[in-house]
This record gives C-alpha cells, sequence and structure tokens, in this order.
C-alpha cells in the first residue's frame, strides 16, 4: 500500500488522506496541519516583535496588536502545540503498545477534521470581520463587551477543535487499556506512551470544562443570555474559573508528552535504560493529578480571598517537586552512559537547564504575595515561554528529528538539524531571557507599545532580535525538510541504530498494518531486550493469520464540515437584517447528525488482509 | 467468533456486548465518554448554582416561585420507570429474546417522549406565566442551560434508540449491534442519573430556598 500510494495520481492519493483511518496518516495530516498553524503563529509573533521594536513604534496600530496578540498565542496553543503533541502520539503510541491501529479509526480521523475545520473557521476571522482581541484567554469581563464578530471566531473555532481533542484523547485512553501486545505490561509500556496515556485522562477531564465555558460565552454573546452580564445577574468570574480549570491542566497536556519524547531520546542517544521508570511513571500520574488543583494561581489578583490564595499556592508549588523527580532521572541516565549528541538528543539536553528556569519562575509566581507584583508583566511571559518553548517547543523539534525516519522513511539532515538547533536555541533565550528583567522592572504584557526613556529600549531590541533568530532556525528546518524529501534516500528499521521499543522494530514507515505477527514483550525497551540476546527482531506471539482492518470513510470529513457550517450560521444570525443565519445554523446541525446517521445504519465490518497475502510481502521483503 | 455469524439462543454468550475486540473497545470507550460527561454536566450545575435567584430586578421570579413539584415529580418518575424499561431490554438482549427486548425499547422510548413533552411544556409555563425566559437574566440562563443540555440529551438519545430498532428491526441480534444496544441502554442511564441530580439540586433545593 505503502508503495502503491507513489505511483497513484494526486487524486488517488488526496481522496486517500480525506478519508484515510490509519493512525500514521493522520499523523502526517496532524503534522502538515499544525506545522503550518505553528508557522502563521510563528508570523504573528514577528509582527508582534518588530510592533515592540522601538517605543511609540506604528508598524501596526493598537487594535491590529491586540488581534496579532490573541491569534498567536490561540494558535500556538490549539492550533499548532496540540496537534503537533497528537501527531507524534498518533504516529508513535500504538507502534510503542505493539497494536495494529487505534481502537477508534474513525473517530480519529474525526477528531483530526473536528480539529482543522475549527482551526480554519477561527483563522478565517482574519479575512472576515475582525480576528478575536481580548487575549487567548478571553476573559469574560472583556471579551463580552466587545463588537465585531472576532470572539465569536473564538468561542466557535475553539467549540470544534476542542471536540476532536476530547475524542481524540478517549481513542488513546481506550487504545491503550485495550490494545496492548502480549507481554506489554503498564510498567513495561514505553514512557512516551505513559505520558499519552496520563495526558488523554487529563484531556477527558480538562476539556468539558472549557466546553461549557466556550458554550456561556457562545450564548451570551449571539443567543442573549446573561451568564457574564452583571448588568443582570451574571458573573464574569465564572468565565475564569471554568479557562483555567482547563487552562492549567492544558499546560500539562502539552508539556507531558514532551517530558515522554525527551524520556525516549535520553535512554536512546545514553544506550542506557531510563533511570528510575517506575518514579517517572510515579511523577507523571502525580504531575496530572496535581495539576487539576492549582488552576487558581492564575487568578491571584482576582480576589479570590487570601485562604484560597494561600490553598492554591502551596498546590502549586507542590508540584515542582514530581517535576525535580524528573529532573534528576533525565539527569541519571546520561551519568555513565555512552552519550552521542545527535540533533534530538541536543534539543534534549539543552531543553533541562531551559525548562528548569522556567520552573524556578513557575514557583515564584506560585508564591501569591509574589505574584500580586509579576502578574500581568513581562516576567510571566517569561515564565510561560521558557516552559513552552524550552519544554515543549524543543520536545516537537527533538521529536520531528527523532522520527521523521519513522513516519516518512527517510532521515532528516544532521548537520542542517543542528543548525537550526544552534540558531533556534540562541534566539530563544535572547528573546525571553530579558523578558524576566522587563517585567520585573515593570513593563506590562500585552500593551501595544511603550514609552522612551523607561530603561525598556535596549531589552526590547534584543528581544526582537531573538524572534529573528528562531524564524531563522526554522527556516533551515523547512529546508532541511525539502532537501531530505527530494533526496528521499530511504532508510531501515532502526536508523538511529540504538532504538529500544517496539517502533524500531518495524520499516520505516511500518506498513499498514502494523505487525503482521503481535509481538511477544519480554520486558521495558522490548526490541532492546531482543537485539543484546543477538536477534535481529522481535518474537511473535501469534502464529500468521488474516488481519482485521478497518475501512476508510468520508464521513468524518462531513461531519466536521456541518459544524463548520453550522458555526457561520450561529455567528452571523444576530446581525442586523439578517435572515439566513438561524436556517444555516439548523441545515449546519441537520448535516452533522445526518452524517452521524449515515454511518449509524451502515454497517462497517472492515476487511481482511488474507494471510496468503501477508506471505507474499514477506517475500517481497526479503528479496528487496 | 465473528460478528456476522447467526447465532441462536445456545450459542449466544453470556456478555455479548463485549465479544469482539471493537466490541471491548466501544464498551470502554463509551464509559470514559460518560466521565467526560460527567464533568460537563458538574460545570453546568456550578454555574446553575453560582447564578441560582440571580436576577437583576426584585420583583423578577425566583426559584421558589417558579418550582411546582407535582410536575417535575410526574418527570422524574416517568423518566426513573424509562430507565427501569431500558433495563428489561437488556435483560432480554442477554437471553436472545429479540422481540421483547424490541418492544421494552419501544416503551422507554414512549416514556421518553412522554417526559420531553412535559418538559416543553414546563418550560413553556415559566416563560408565559412568570416571564422567566433564557434571556431574562443570569438566573434564567443558567436554568435553561443546566435543565436544557439535559433535554437536548434526552432527544439525542431518542432518536439513537429509534435508530436502533428500526434499522434491526428485519435482522434480529448478533454480536455486531449487541454492543450498539448496550451502549445505549448506558447513555440512557446516565441521562436518567443527571436527572436524579437535577431534580434534587434544582428542584427540591429550589423550593426550599
Ligand atoms: C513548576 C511548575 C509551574 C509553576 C509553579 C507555575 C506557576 C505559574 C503561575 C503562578 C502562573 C500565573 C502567573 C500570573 O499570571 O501572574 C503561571 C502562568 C503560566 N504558566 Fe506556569 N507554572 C509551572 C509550569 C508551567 C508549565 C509546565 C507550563 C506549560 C507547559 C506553564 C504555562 C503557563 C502559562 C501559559 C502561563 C500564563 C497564562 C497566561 O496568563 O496567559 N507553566 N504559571
Ligand atoms: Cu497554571
Amino acid at each position: 500500500m505503502s508503495t502503491n500510494a507513489q505511483k497513484r495520481g494526486f487524486g488517488a492519493t488526496l481522496w486517500d488522506y480525506l478519508t484515510t483511518v490509519d493512525h500514521k496518516k493522520i499523523a502526517h495530516l496532524y503534522l502538515i496541519a499544525g506545522g503550518l498553524f505553528f508557522l502563521i503563529g510563528g508570523l504573528e509573533a514577528l509582527f508582534i516583535r518588530i510592533q515592540l521594536l522601538k517605543p511609540n513604534n506604528d508598524f501596526v496600530s493598537a487594535g491590529l496588536f491586540n488581534e496579532l496578540l490573541t491569534m498567536h498565542g490561540t494558535t500556538m496553543i490549539f492550533l499548532a502545540a496540540m496537534p503537533l503533541v497528537f501527531a507524534f502520539m498518533n504516529a508513535v503510541m500504538p507502534l510503542q503498545i505493539g497494536a495494529r491501529d487505534v481502537a477508534f479509526p474513525f473517530l480519529n480521523s474525526l477528531g483530526f477534521w473536528l480539529f482543522l475545520f475549527g482551526g480554519l473557521f477561527l483563522n478565517l476571522s482574519w479575512f472576515l470581520d475582525a480576528a478575536p482581541n481580548a487575549g487567548w484567554t478571553s476573559y469574560a469581563s472583556l471579551s463580552i463587551a466587545q463588537t465585531g464578530h472576532g470572539i465569536d471566531f473564538y468561542a466557535l473555532g475553539l467549540q470544534i477543535a476542542g471536540l476532536g481533542t476530547l475524542i481524540g484523547g478517549i481513542n488513546f485512553l481506550v487504545t491503550i487499556i485495550n490494545m496492548r501486545a502480549p507481554g506489554m505490561t503498564y510498567m513495561r509500556m514505553p514512557m512516551f506512551t505513559w505520558t499519552t496515556f496520563v495526558v488523554s485522562a487529563l484531556i477527558l477531564f480538562a476539556f468539558p470544562p472549557l466546553t461549557v465555558g466556550l458554550f456561556l460565552m457562545t450564548f451570551d454573546r449571539m443567543f442573549g443570555a446573561n451568564f457574564f452580564d452583571a448588568a443582570m445577574g451574571g458573573n464574569t468570574i465564572i468565565w475564569e474559573h471554568f479557562f483555567w480549570i482547563f487552562g492549567h491542566p492544558e499546560v500539562y497536556i502539552l508539556i507531558l508528552p514532551a517530558f515522554g519524547i525527551f524520556s525516549e531520546i535520553f535512554a536512546i542517544f545514553s544506550r542506557k535504560r531510563l533511570f528510575g521508570y517506575s518514579s517517572m511513571v510515579f511523577a507523571t500520574v502525580l504531575i496530572g493529578f496535581l495539576g487539576f488543583m492549582v488552576w487558581a494561581h492564575h487568578m491571584f489578583t482576582t480576589g479570590l480571598g487570601p485562604i484560597a490564595n494561600s490553598i492554591f499556592a502551596v498546590a502549586t508549588m507542590a508540584i515542582a517537586v514530581p517535576t525535580g523527580i524528573k529532573i534528576f532521572n533525565w539527569l541519571f541516565t546520561m551519568w555513565g552512559g555512552s552519550i552521542r549528541f545527535t540533533t534530538p538528543m541536543l534539543w534534549a539536553v539543552a531543553f533541562i537547564p531551559s525548562f528548569l528556569m522556567g520552573g524556578v519562575t513557575g514557583v515564584m509566581l506560585g508564591s501569591a504575595a509574589q505574584d500580586y507584583q509579576y502578574h500581568d508583566t513581562y516576567f510571566v511571559v517569561a515564565h510561560f515561554h521558557y516552559v513552552i518553548v524550552g519544554g515543549v517547543v524543543f520536545a516537537l523539534f527533538a521529536g520531528a528529528h527523532l522520527y521523521w525516519p519513522k513516519m516518512f522513511g527517510t532521515m532528516l539532515n544532521e548537520v542542517l538539524g543542528k543548525i537550526t538547533f544552534v540558531l533556534f536555541f540562541v534566539g530563544f533565550h535572547m528573546t525571553f531571557f530579558i523578558q524576566h528583567f522587563l517585567g520585573l522592572w515593570g513593563m506590562p504584557r500585552r500593551v501595544f507599545t511603550y514609552l522612551p526613556g523607561q530603561g525598556f529600549e535596549t531589552s526590547n531590541v534584543v528581544s526582537s532580535i531573538g524572534a529573528f533568530l528562531m524564524a531563522a532556525g526554522v527556516i533551515v528546518l523547512l529546508i532541511n525538510v525539502i532537501i531530505t524529501s527530494v533526496k528521499n534516500e530511504k532508510v531501515g528499521n532502526d536508523p538511529w541504530g540504538d532504538g529500544r521499543t517496539l517502533e524500531w522494530a518495524l520499516s520505516s514507515p511500518p506498513p499498514y498494518y502494523n505487525f503482521k505477527q503481535l509481538p511477544l514483550v519480554r520486558g521495558l525497551d522490548a526490541y532492546w531486550i531482543e537485539k543484546m540476546e543477538g536477534k535481529k527482531g522481535m518474537t511473535p506471539a501469534e502464529p500468521l493469520g488474516d488481519i482485521h482492518m478497518p475501512n476508510n470513510s468520508f464521513i468524518p470529513f462531513l461531519i466536521s464540515l456541518g459544524l463548520f457550517i453550522a458555526a457561520f450560521g450561529a455567528m452571523y444570525h444576530g446581525d442586523e437584517g439578517n435572515t439566513w443565519g438561524i436556517p444555516v445554523l439548523i441545515f449546519g446541525l441537520l448535516f452533522t447528525i445526518g452524517s452521524m446517521f449515515v454511518r449509524s445504519i451502515k454497517d462497517d465490518h472492515g476487511y481482511h488482509i488474507p494471510k496468503e497475502e501477508l506471505i507474499d510481502d514477506n517475500d517481497k521483503g526479503v528479496k528487496a | 467468533m465473528h460478528v456476522e455469524e447467526k447465532m441462536t439462543v445456545e450459542t449466544w454468550p453470556a456478555a455479548p456486548e463485549k465479544q469482539t475486540l471493537e466490541a471491548k473497545n466501544k464498551f470502554l470507550g463509551f464509559w470514559l465518554f460518560l466521565g467526560g460527561e460527567t464533568v460537563l454536566f458538574a460545570s453546568l450545575f456550578a454555574t446553575y448554582l453560582a447564578l441560582k435567584d440571580s436576577v437583576p430586578r426584585s420583583d423578577m421570579p425566583l426559584a421558589k416561585d417558579l418550582f411546582e413539584i407535582p410536575l417535575v415529580f410526574a418527570m422524574t418518575m416517568i423518566l426513573l420507570t424509562s430507565s427501569l424499561t431500558s433495563v428489561y431490554a437488556m435483560y432480554h438482549m442477554k437471553n436472545f429474546s429479540f422481540k421483547k427486548m424490541q418492544v421494552w425499547l419501544g416503551i422507554t422510548v414512549v416514556l421518553g417522549l412522554a417526559f420531553l413533552g412535559l418538559e416543553i411544556y414546563e418550560f413553556n409555563h415559566y416563560v408565559h406565566e412568570f416571564g422567566h425566559t433564557f434571556t431574562s437574566s443570569a438566573f434564567g440562563s443558567a436554568f435553561y442551560t443546566l435543565v436544557g443540555f439535559h433535554g437536548a440529551h434526552v432527544a439525542f438519545g431518542l432518536l439513537w434508540i429509534t435508530t436502533l430498532i428500526i434499522r434491526n428491526s428485519k435482522r434480529g441480534l448478533n454480536l455486531y449491534n449487541a454492543p450498539k444496544y448496550y451502549v445505549a441502554s448506558l447513555y440512557w442511564h446516565f441521562i436518567d442519573v443527571v436527572w436524579v441530580f437535577i431534580f434534587t439540586v434544582v428542584y427540591l433545593m429550589g423550593m426550599v430556598g
């Protein structure tokens, strides 16, 4: 199948991707879509930094600045970081547990299309009316009062995209619980699978509050409800709570998979078993649990009172403990290992001090009394960029280099990879380190300019130059991708030579059914164990037999399209003299429900790959 | 075991809802989905409690002025009974008595419709007798959102169960559709449990002020 794809025309390939339910192809889709949104978000960041290059700059207007700022944050979190993390989860996790596919291939595809249509909807705001402009947090006190449709794009777009994420979370949970290969006990699961597991649970419990918050905002803005309108008895603090009950777990939803990717990298390139595996698992679960107890540290200055603030301050600082455990485990993994400084490893090594600094400022912010000083200054901006860029984005770069051969069958160029790393690493610290001091000197965040003579000039110039270095790093990566794809030199199963987990036992990319015979897992780092005993591959756990596969389907696309259409109806129906809004809303919803109905009544048993065909494949493999 | 296989009473397994891997996945996935739904409703309850009786003018109706126990008590009994009839349906599914299962599910749907009818009547009553609407106050918004979300779940459940009844009417039970029936009944129970909380938190606690 994968070889067929190259011979087929563009149309057939496109149709294949529109209807695919294969987790490996869905991973490609997430990577491409997430990558594009990452570029858009990055461009917005550059505009922000150009505007702040000098005092009283008028590169963009104050209004446009607010839109850029809001869309940068929203895009990066929801449309870039999340889907890119999902890309690696889809590409790698099923292989790591020795599964042929995810539990719900159809829902997997639905999750992707919902995310994509949600993201498109949000970004169409640039061309229609106005973009959201109340910050990625969109506090109701501000957002309810905004004229135009910007905030509506935010509420509806995130609703659709969020639904997709929730579906993805359930899918991964069931996959990990039900579809592990024989011998793959929970305590033998690779760290990346563990973090996927915990993160999926976080998604399941953290996204519904966001769903509700967005519904309330939608109802208030488009259907005349009064949840946040104090004059009608409403209360804007409700939004803040929902947003952060979602929002704090969300930052852990992003960082835990990053921890997972780095855990794999440290073990692979130190050629050593991950130090303290069980304490790593424990720390991951504990972080996931504590992540739900700390949301009000974002609301210290809201006025919840000293008792609430103290409780949340203590809970917040407690999270530093399991995080510290992890840092030490990574250090001890490297200790005494035979380290190879490949591109992924460079990112991993650089991640430790970078992320650590973000953690330290986090604990500073977590002390409620201090936070009154830091809140809404550049100090907070520095903090969360150190954890999100120094943690999550570094992991995405590292993961892209590490898993590129597994996803596309060819290696990214190592020299270019290292150039990307140096440019981005230096740029990152240049941009954000100085922002700690800008914050301490009193520069407020989210303001479109500043006055001369306050001592902010030089620092802002440094910060902006750093941003351009990061952009240069990303451009080198893009060049790397193009060169690599054009050359297209195929690699074998284990291109890094030191793969430890099951995905490296398969060809790159794996066949569409992943495992011809499910592998027998005999311990942590299953593939490594076999290699140490001189074996070429995994011992099969079952005789060769027919393989059951799911059918492709176009319905996920249609279900998502319906909601996309409905969102336009909901948004515009309240406009002066609008007559088509409600009909379009109803049509879109019926379109979605109708598509679900078709899915429900049409039996879909999938198909079987007969045993004989699999033997064929094997022979071909031997000849080649 | 093949999903399309023709089954008989003898070959019908004790747990027909989780024989295949797909069925097991569906079973677990649906429970997890209900976990997410629980958080969703918990959030709506929290909103309701925060905004209960929060009205802009003192002459507007509050919870204690609006609710009347007889009507909601009847609704509660109807929905609880529908949960019971869906249990009967699942009992017959396990015994491979397709006809009886379909009949009990049919009764479940009828009860569900009755519940929805009363709910519409109830909302209509509040709107026309008291001017208590979705847009009249934060209290109104929170009330209709919480109870309305539940109502929308009931409506969706009715569509779903009806689809199953009609779709399978000609072909009887097999291991492909048994899990579908099963999760639909799980969903129905969940809706019922949520209603018990609504009855307590919104109506009973509303009566006492
Ligand atoms: C030791 C761990 C951490 C602690 C103690 C901590 C603490 C805090 C506190 C107290 C704030 C609120 C600051 C304010 O607004 O005044 C904050 C903001 C933030 N943190 Fe952290 N944090 C930690 C780790 C992380 C991680 C791992 C991430 C993401 C991967 C993260 C992402 C954010 C973001 C995005 C914000 C800003 C949200 C906004 O207002 O726009 N934090 N952190
Ligand atoms: Cu937080």
